[in-house]
């Protein structure tokens, strides 16, 4: 019974979206005040029953109702509670109603919010995020419905795969999707001020917080699915370049390239046909990382189970969304005038530096990313675009970004002389640059270019980013949380340069053959083989190893990793075990019995590793810092609502 | 119907090939340790054919370990790293190699970013030129009239509820 | 950014972009991904000697030479491989010479695979270790080479034969060295 009101539940959803596409859209055009005011309520309820399907196929999982077909695909008597609830968004049907879900959150998010947006434009903003709602449920009850009955219900299911049993995957799609589906906020807008036919920096100020929340997430999300992955999956790396993930990262570059246009565009009011194409960009690549994943034009380990036919639902979505949305700009983008001028030294040309920087990055993804594709659809033959084409256009890209970063934030706005920050800025160059190249040197008596940039890039940035806010400090001047939101935002980059490239130059893996009480030594730790054990768990039994870890006359740890066999399947999981500081990671997986007692394992030394996501975190914080800057709470206080004469006319 | 029944066979065939995920352990006896660096660096750009989308270090698949024992094999006999890359391009083409070969096919693929950073720089040099050309104006610009209407209309709004 | 008008064109230009990309992600949505092309088209078998599965003896890449073959790559693993069977041996009593390459197989499941399905080649060479398939750039069973008079590969099938369209397929190259 319950699936079925959760079923109906979407039905009623997908008709109240479509009355939030079209009524306030139309009183938009006409000044209608009868017809916009039905944006918010309709946004609410539609939230409502979006929620209430939501929770019904939760409670068929909790439940074990196997008689629902997506129920009885991923989940099974045995499963924990915990993977039953995230099991719901476990594969292709769940996931959608997710999305739809999260979607509908920032909507009435932005409902809640926009008590000092222009109605007009608040209306416009609501019911394009309607619209994109509208596709959802479409795509759910038309092609992929998670509530499907399957009859004769099994008696049990089969249960969730086992590699999406873990803490770290009930985290990471969630906050991806808060960040994706973020951006259609950022979208929504910009498609408003389009139609409009007016944008401003108010428009500006109303977008940021927005863009920045939802960028905050998706840098939280990715971070999650990259240490997930490498404390999962057992060799070591912690990003693939596969397609799925980068269908993630794609958005996240033009979204960092979008915060920091809208900041221009806010306070000086330059870039915004720039800044209105990046936020329809972020958010269409948002879209077209869903077709990847979804349709099978790409081969990815992620990809759900793949399906042509859903695919082409998916591009016609696309079209009708992201067409739409271009044809809207190259038809009013005109309209869009930036009056702003700046000089060759200033803010404004450095910001405009970093969007064509990020816009590269992002150009890169998709260019290596899309090339297979391209080459078979001419039938000129099969290629494969992996790791080693993508770090490399990384190591290029990094160059003038770390640059950059150094400079940027200390120059002026409008216009500044170099002869300001010339002396400090050199110096700190020429130190950077020394102490980099030394680096190597010192802890490998070895000269290494590339490493040795890498550190000066990191401390060039550090360095600059510090001693600007010390200057701040020293003249007494106010710190305002989006600027301290800056500096650590910046900071991490620097933490995850130095992450990245210790790990990379001075990491140690090694294949063994291993019988109890024999041992390994790599960097100064000895690895200790006891022996393996038998362990049960809630859904599994395993084969545990004991590794002692040695430094010198002192044990540093125990690893204890395990090779498991799940209720479900016959093929064995490997659960790595990682001792972890914050300066270097020592890692275990555990691989065959090869008779005589003996057993294949492989132990890592990865210096410097956990340095990648304290930087990802350091980013999230400092876009979260960013946004509670109080200037944007300020404007929750106010209690007027009704547009002011200049603003806000159709 | 035959292509439903191959599509399901594959599909089902997919299902039992989804990867044991035990991180597959060669324990091979190497000569040097730079022997073993490049066995590495091999069998992570060199793509396991019957996988999704992974190197053939980091599957389980069959197929991927015999070509990683193929790789020691000849590693072991001495040949080179170019050598051993021909191999398994001979006979599996292009689409075996994480590195995209460099040819005219792939030219787009590799200069294609540097071309697209090249052409921003461009098109943002032509567009500060062009606006350093066109004269400051003494009075407010039409953008900076619009934020004191704006700051006013909010002052005025924070006097009255209106 | 800009201080005059944008073309049209330029505004444009990302809607034509966009439209672009839909082309090729349509066509996409038609192609295969996963399916390597075999690069051994046009070139002479690759030399190789192996024993035979049901007799004394080897059968090497001069064995070849002569007559226009197929080789069918199978092993009793392979749950395909009994899909296209049938095909197989139609084929083979339609006088269509078929050389077996046992791939990974047991050499005692594989001749109880035969008994139970009934054998269609002319004779079976047995790759215990498949080392000889990585030579054929095999990657999976089931899969079929056609081989002309000269001993050179003209023709590559991957999956299972009982697919029409690449049966199809096959047969028109076969066609083709007949004349």
């Amino acid at each position: 019974m319950i699936p079925e009101l959760g079923h109906f539940a979407l039905i009623i959803a997908f008709a109240i979206s479509i009355v939030q596409s079209i009524v306030p859209l139309i009183g938009a055009a006409k000044n209608d005040s009868a017809m916009i005011s039905m944006a918010r309520p309709a946004a609410l309820v539609q939230f409502l029953f979006v929620g209430l399907a939501y929770a019904a196929l939760t409670h068929a999982f909790i439940v074990h109702d196997f008689s629902v077909l997506y129920v009885s695909k991923h989940s099974n008597l045995v499963q924990p509670l915990m993977y039953r609830i995230s099991g719901v968004w476990g594969s292709h049907e769940g996931s959608l109603l997710l999305w739809t879900l999260i979607l509908s959150i920032w909507t009435i998010a932005v409902a809640v919010y926009s008590k000092n947006l222009p109605e007009i434009l608040m209306a416009r903003v609501l019911a394009v995020m309607a619209m994109i709602s509208t596709g959802f449920l479409m795509f759910m009850l038309f092609t992929s419905n998670p509530f499907e009955r399957i009859f004769p219900a099994p008696l049990d299911g089969n249960e969730l795969n086992p590699l999406l049993q873990d803490p770290g995957l009930i985290l990471h799609p969630p906050m991806l999707y808060m960040g994706y589906v973020g951006f259609s906020v950022a979208f929504a807008f910009a498609v408003a001020a389009l139609l409009g036919g007016k944008l401003d920096a108010t428009w500006a100020r109303w977008s940021r917080p927005w863009t920045t929340i939802a960028w905050s997430f998706l840098t939280f999300g990715i971070a999650l699915g990259s240490w997930w992955a490498y404390n999962e999956l057992g060799w070591g790396g912690w990003w693939f370049w596969d397609p799925v993930e980068n269908a993630s990262f794609m958005p996240w570059l033009v979204g960092t390239a979008l915060i920091h246009s809208l900041a221009s565009t806010e306070k000086r009011g330059v870039f915004k046909s720039w800044t209105v194409l990046l936020a329809i960009l972020a958010f269409s690549l948002s879209l077209l990382g869903t077709f990847i994943v979804r349709s099978g034009v790409l081969v990815s380990v992620h990809a759900f189970a793949t399906d042509p036919a859903r695919g082409v639902f998916i591009l016609a979505f696309l079209i009708v969304v992201i067409g739409g949305s271009l044809g809207l700009y190259a038809w009013r983008s005109a309209t869009v005038v930036s009056y702003g001028r700046f000089t060759w030294f200033s803010r404004e040309t450095a910001l405009l530096l970093n969007n064509i920087i990020f816009l590269t990055a992002a150009a890169a993804v998709f260019v290596g990313t899309m090339y297979p594709l391209v080459v078979d659809a001419f039938g000129i033959g099969k290629i494969s675009v992996g790791r080693p084409y993508f770090d490399t256009m990384f190591s290029f890209i990094a160059i003038p970004l770390l640059l950059l970063l150094g400079v940027g934030p200390a120059v002026r706005w409008k216009g500044d002389n170099t002869s300001r920050i010339a002396k400090v800025t050199i110096s700190f160059f020429i130190f950077s640059l020394v102490v980099g190249l030394l680096l190597p040197f010192l802890i490998e008596d070895k000269l290494n270019i590339a490493t040795g940039l890498g550190y000066a890039g990191a401390l060039w940035v550090a360095l600059t980013t510090l001693k600007e806010l010390f200057d701040r400090i020293s003249k007494k001047l106010k710190l305002s949380l989006s600027y301290i939101g800056m500096v650590v935002a910046h900071l991490g980059i620097a933490v995850f340069v130095v992450g990245v490239t210790t790990t990379v130059t001075y990491s140690e893996e090694k294949d063994l053959r291993m019988v109890p009480g024999s041992s390994y030594n790599i960097s100064g730790y000895e690895f200790r083989f006891q022996g393996v054990r038998k362990v049960n768990g809630p859904n599994y039994i395993a084969d545990e190893a004991v590794i002692e870890v040695w430094h010198g006359e002192e044990k540093s740890g125990e690893l204890l990793p395990q090779k498991r066999i799940y209720s479900g399947k016959s093929n064995p999981m490997t659960d790595a075990s990682i001792d972890k500081t914050l300066f270097r990671d020592l890692y275990a997986a555990l691989g065959e019995e090869l008779g005589g007692g003996a057993w294949s394992m492989r132990v890592y030394y990865k210096p410097m590793i956990r340095w990648i996501w304290l930087g990802t975190l350091f980013m999230t914080f400092g876009g979260i810092l960013a946004v509670s800057d109080k200037r944007y709470r300020q404007k929750a206080k106010k209690k007027s609502t009704q547009p002011l004469a200049a603003t806000g006319n159709a | 119907m035959n292509k439903i029944i191959s599509s399901l066979i594959l599909a089902v065939v997919l299902l039992f090939s989804v990867p044991a995920f035990a991180a597959p352990i060669e324990t091979f006896k190497f000569d040097s340790p730079e022997t073993e660096k490049v066995f590495h660096k091999l069998s992570e750009e060199l793509r396991c054919l019957v996988c999704q989308n992974q190197n053939i270090a980091e599957s389980n698949a069959d197929l991927a370990k015999d070509l990683r024992l193929q790789i020691y094999t000849m590693l072991q006999k001495g040949q080179t790293e170019d050598e051993i890359v021909a191999f398994m391009v001979e006979r599996y083409g292009d689409y075996v190699l994480y590195r995209p070969p460099f040819k005219p096919m792939t030219w787009l693929l590799w200069l294609g970013p540097l071309m697209i950073f090249v052409l921003g720089v461009f098109f943002a040099f032509r567009f500060m030129k062009s606006q350093s050309s066109v004269s400051q104006p003494e009075s407010l610009s039409e953008e900076e009239i619009e934020r004191v209407k704006s700051l006013h209309a909010d002052m005025k709004a924070e006097q009255g509820d209106k | 950014m800009e201080t005059t008008k944008p073309t049209l064109l330029r505004r444009l230009m990302p809607l034509i972009i966009f439209a672009v990309l839909v082309i090729f992600l349509a066509v996409g949505l038609t192609l295969n991904p996963r399916e390597v092309p075999s690069p051994l088209i046009g070139k002479p078998a690759p030399e190789f000697e192996l024993p035979l599965l049901l007799q004394d003896g080897s059968f090497s890449n001069k064995d070849l030479i002569g007559h226009v073959t197929l080789v069918n790559v199978w092993a009793s693993w392979c749950f395909a491989c009994r899909q296209e069977h049938e095909v197989v041996k139609q084929l083979s009593r339609q006088g269509v010479r078929i050389i077996g390459l046992n791939y990974k197989d047991d050499a005692d499941d594989a001749k109880q695979w035969l008994a139970k399905l009934g054998n269609p080649y002319q004779a079976i060479a047995a790759d215990r270790d498949g080392r000889i398939a990585i030579d054929w750039g095999v990657y999976g069973a089931p899969e079929t080479f056609l081989i002309d008079q000269q001993g050179i590969i003209r023709h590559k099938v991957i999956g299972p034969l009982s697919d029409q369209e690449k049966f199809d397929a096959l047969m028109a190259v076969m066609q083709t060295l007949k004349k």
